[in-house]
């Protein structure tokens, strides 16, 4: 049910240039406040943390909560300190967990 | 009349046998009440005094972008921007974004750190009505930064 998250990095960098990665994933986000057509709650199922990781090293992470809009949307920055992978990884309720490798070109 | 005694005696038997069944649902009552409280979101006050600590914030310094009206409280898009150089020495170790009128009162809690170059982030948030956001950021230094922004909500984003 998973779809492939979009990501979006710039094609050509520089050492030491910042970077903006933009980010989407598709998710429901289900708050656990909400009540289904049965009236009954709908349980909680959110994504609850996001990590990106350059070379080993965390660079940026996040701790998203039922304030998020659904599929969520996350742009952040980070230094490139030479060529290699970005790795992101989503994780949240029901065991879900999404990882994607990035590779920053440098030249 | 020894009869009518008998009778008396019972009633008040069964009276104290009544009134301590009700005590008993009176304390499970108050049991259910505590354990509510407890799956109960925090404040927004507690929220910021869970961040904060005894430190104060200062206002300013901190970009917040959002939109002045929202059509549709269910993706706002907003963008926080701090000012710092990003060094190991003065960086912003987190950018904490609070909502005064959600259910629940933080949106989302974002860490930095010297690799990341640049403490702005951008996401979109779920509005429940007509508020303010907050943001704080949290400096190397231990010093706190503030912002306000309020934001107009035509349609609620969090279902009900």
């Amino acid at each position: 049910m998973t779809t492939k998250p979009r990501i979006k990095v710039p094609d050509t960098n520089k050492v030491g240039d910042v970077i903006e990665v933009k980010t989407l994933i598709s998710h429901v986000m289900e708050t656990g406040n909400r009540k289904g057509p049965d009236g009954n709650l709908v349980p909680r199922d959110l994504i609850t943390g996001f990590t990106a990781t350059f070379g080993g090293k965390e660079v940026f992470r996040a701790d998203l909560t039922s304030g998020v809009s659904a599929n969520p949307y996350i742009s952040f920055f980070f230094k490139v300190t030479g060529a290699g992978d970005l790795e992101l990884t989503w994780t949240g309720d029901k065991d879900f967990k999404v990882t994607e490798k990035v590779p920053i070109k440098v030249g | 009349m020894s009869r009518r005694l008998k009778l008396e005696v019972l009633d008040r038997r069964e009276f104290l046998v009544g009134a301590s069944a009700a005590a008993a649902v009176a304390t499970v009552v108050g049991d259910a009440h505590l354990a509510l409280a407890q799956d109960k979101p925090p404040t927004f006050d507690e929220t910021m005094a869970k961040i904060l600590g005894q430190a104060k914030a200062e206002e300013g310094k901190i970009n917040i972008d959002l939109p002045e009206i929202a059509e549709n409280g269910n993706t706002v898009p907003y963008s926080v921007t701090v000012d710092s150089p990003m060094t190991d020495a003065d960086h912003v170790k987190a950018i904490h974004v609070l909502s005064t009128g959600n259910p629940s009162p933080t949106i989302a809690s974002y860490r930095f750190s010297p690799a990341s170059g640049k403490a702005a982030v951008s996401s979109r948030m779920r509005l429940a009505k007509t508020q303010d956001i907050v943001s704080i950021a949290e400096l190397s230094n231990g010093k706190f930064l503030m912002g306000k922004r309020t934001v107009k909500v035509t349609i609620g984003g969090c279902g009900g």
